[in-house]
């Protein structure tokens, strides 16, 4: 009886029946990784949030609430912008070549408008909420502190147009979400497209 | 190993016919009980180290019965979890005992699972041939740290929200599929209700079917080649006429009378957590986890719960996110690796020279200060420290095929001994 079994065929049927089952398998695994995507009450509730700052003084801080996380709208006074240059030596990413910014927003000062700050409050190390720091020369943070966020968890600090530092353990600037200005002092945050 | 040498209903104390063969034509019932219990030979020297085995079987069942009972008045959403936790505490009937049942038995499974991993160190129980035993623990212990982790976020306060952030951002770590991969577990844009109720289902009902799974295979494989003893001496290799190992004794009822002994002592210190200390000073329950959780606000100081401590030290000692997300992983990571980092050619400490007495000393050394330094915030000497210890935990890894292979070690016995 055993010699008439073709062992290299029934090999070849195994083979190809683990194949096509593992096939089968990939197949059927796809709609359950991709139930774990966002989803669409997710993404609709993630979407843009309108944002009106006319009355944001200069060197406040407004915080809103997008897709569940801070975002910082800081109007930075003059004395700031000029904190901002000076710490260029010190951050890691001076010059913004990191793509942690739309195209709009990768020069100087990380804005559309110079004086107006937009940042995702979230620390790009491990997602804590940094602290926005504006004292000068604190004691906690140092004699050359000029100002900027300082993340309780891990130590991690940003200067005034979120520029991580240098020596940190986060290692890249705070993210500029998308946004436009709707009309001088109204921003859409989420989106720099299209209509609202 | 021996259900062929007896017949069906033969059991001691056991009437020949009736239910008891019935049953044992249909179901192995008495074979299984006499391969895992009553004919399952382990060395006759165990000491009180071999007990954390048997008691972590003791945990995972209280943290079966009470999660099961958790679940019954619990809500899994961000707006009815914290008051749901509350309202347990507070309104259902015997429902704060069954949560700090359930919240101490956490941190008791790790005391006990680090004890039962420190005895494998100590006794060589991970050497040939009992490597894959420790390959399923160390499966087993990183289910138990999901498992925890999971769990940690469902009472929604603001270090299980912040928690889960920090340790749900270390793999956006990874290189290019980082950020879309921690999207992808998260299920949302943050840590959000769709996150918790899909922590919930793993926490409830995917881990504690891997980890019970996991516990059968580590048993089987363990009771295939025999356990390991504090000398380290193969016992299967003596064996008497009947064929039964001659330093060995039942399982059922010499070890067991002796584990329900630890039990006891277990159980005291289990009520006493419980009953006077469920917080355990911040380190069980931690005390920012008393404030319902805040997307947008950060605590002052985040720390984990103390048994992830030593490496989230580790974490923290590296000034770079990807290399310290690395590191830690390889913190846990080389442990299933300890079979064959270990050279020597003798498994118990007994007979191991001061080399390797050193390294583990140094060892726990470096795990006990940096399970401290995980609680602690990383300001400037506690960050040195943590590097200092960070290279003595991993020096005891990387170093061991060296200094376990110059090491001089003492002849072992043939059989076992008695050192007390």
């Amino acid at each position: 009886m055993s010699e008439d079994v073709d062992l290299s065929r029934r090999h070849f049927l195994g083979v190809a029946t683990a194949v096509t089952g593992g096939v089968g398998a990939v197949f059927a695994a796809t709609p359950f990784l991709a139930s774990w995507q966002p989803s669409a009450r997710a993404q609709a509730l993630g979407a843009p949030v309108e944002v009106d700052i006319g009355k944001l003084e200069p060197g406040a801080l407004l915080k809103v609430e997008w897709r569940g996380k801070p975002v910082w709208i800081l109007r930075r006074t003059d004395a700031m912008l000029e904190r901002v240059r000076e710490t260029d030596e010190e951050v890691r990413d001076p010059a913004s070549e990191q793509p942690q910014q739309p195209d709009y927003a990768r020069n100087e000062y990380r804005a559309i408008k110079p004086d107006i700050l937009i940042v995702v409050g979230s620390c790009t190390h491990l997602g804590c909420s940094p602290i926005e720091r504006f004292d000068l020369a604190p004691a906690d943070l140092g004699p050359d502190w000029r100002g900027g966020f300082y993340c309780p968890c891990h130590g991690s600090k940003f200067d005034l147009a979120g520029r991580v530092y240098k020596g940190v353990p986060a290692p890249l600037n705070l993210p500029v979400p998308p946004h436009r200005y709707l009309s001088d002092s109204v921003i859409l945050i989420g989106s720099d497209t299209g209509v609202a | 190993m021996s259900s062929s040498q007896h017949e069906v209903g033969q059991m001691a104390g056991r009437r020949e016919g009736g239910f008891n063969q019935w049953l044992n034509k249909r179901f192995p019932l008495d074979s299984l009980l006499r391969d895992h219990i009553t004919e399952y030979y382990a060395s006759k020297n165990l000491n009180w180290w071999s007990v954390f085995g048997s008691l972590a079987m003791v945990v995972l069942v209280i943290q079966i019965v009470t999660g099961i009972f958790l679940t019954m008045s619990y809500k899994p959403s961000a707006a009815e979890a914290f008051a749901s936790v509350e309202y347990i505490m507070r309104d259902v009937n015997w429902g704060w005992l069954i949560r700090y049942m359930h919240s101490t038995g956490a941190s008791m499974f790790f005391i006990v699972v680090y004890l039962h991993m420190f005895r494998s160190i100590i006794y060589g129980s991970y050497k040939s041939p009992r490597e894959l035993i420790w390959i399923f623990g160390m499966f087993i212990y990183l289910a138990l740290a999901a498992e925890a982790f999971f769990g940690y976020l469902l009472p929604w306060g603001q270090m299980s929200y912040w928690g889960a952030q920090v340790i749900v951002s270390l793999f956006g770590a990874i290189p290019v599929v980082g950020e879309s991969l921690v999207e992808w577990i998260r299920g949302d844009y943050f840590i959000s209700d769709i996150t918790l109720n899909r922590f919930f289902a793993l926490h409830v009902i995917a881990l504690p079917l891997v980890l019970v799974g996991l516990v059968v295979v580590h048993i089987m494989a363990l009771h295939e080649v025999g356990s390991n003893n504090p000398d380290g001496v193969e016992i299967k290799e003596k064996k008497g006429p009947d064929g039964v190992p001659l330093d060995g004794v039942a399982f059922h009822p010499y070890h067991t009378a002796k584990d329900l002994v630890a039990f006891v002592a277990f159980a005291i210190v289990f009520s006493a957590v419980v009953f006077f200390a469920p917080e355990m000073g911040g380190y069980f329950l931690e005390h920012a986890n008393f404030e319902a959780a805040d997307p947008l606000k950060t605590p002052e100081h985040i720390a984990p719960v103390w048994y992830f401590t030593p490496f989230y030290a580790i974490l923290r000692a590296v000034p770079d996110k990807l290399g310290g997300v690395i590191l830690m992983g390889s913190a846990m990571i080389l442990l299933f690796f300890l079979p064959w980092l270990d050279r020597s050619p003798v498994k118990s400490i007994r007979y191991r020279g001061w080399m390797f007495k050193t390294a583990v000393a140094l060892f726990v050394l470096s795990f006990f200060v940096l399970g401290f330094l995980g609680t602690q915030p990383a300001t400037g000497l506690y960050t040195s420290m943590a590097r200092v210890f960070t290279v003595v935990y991993f020096a005891f890894f990387l170093l061991m095929p060296i200094y376990t292979k110059l090491d001089k070690t003492k002849p072992v016995p043939e059989r076992v001994v008695y050192h007390d």
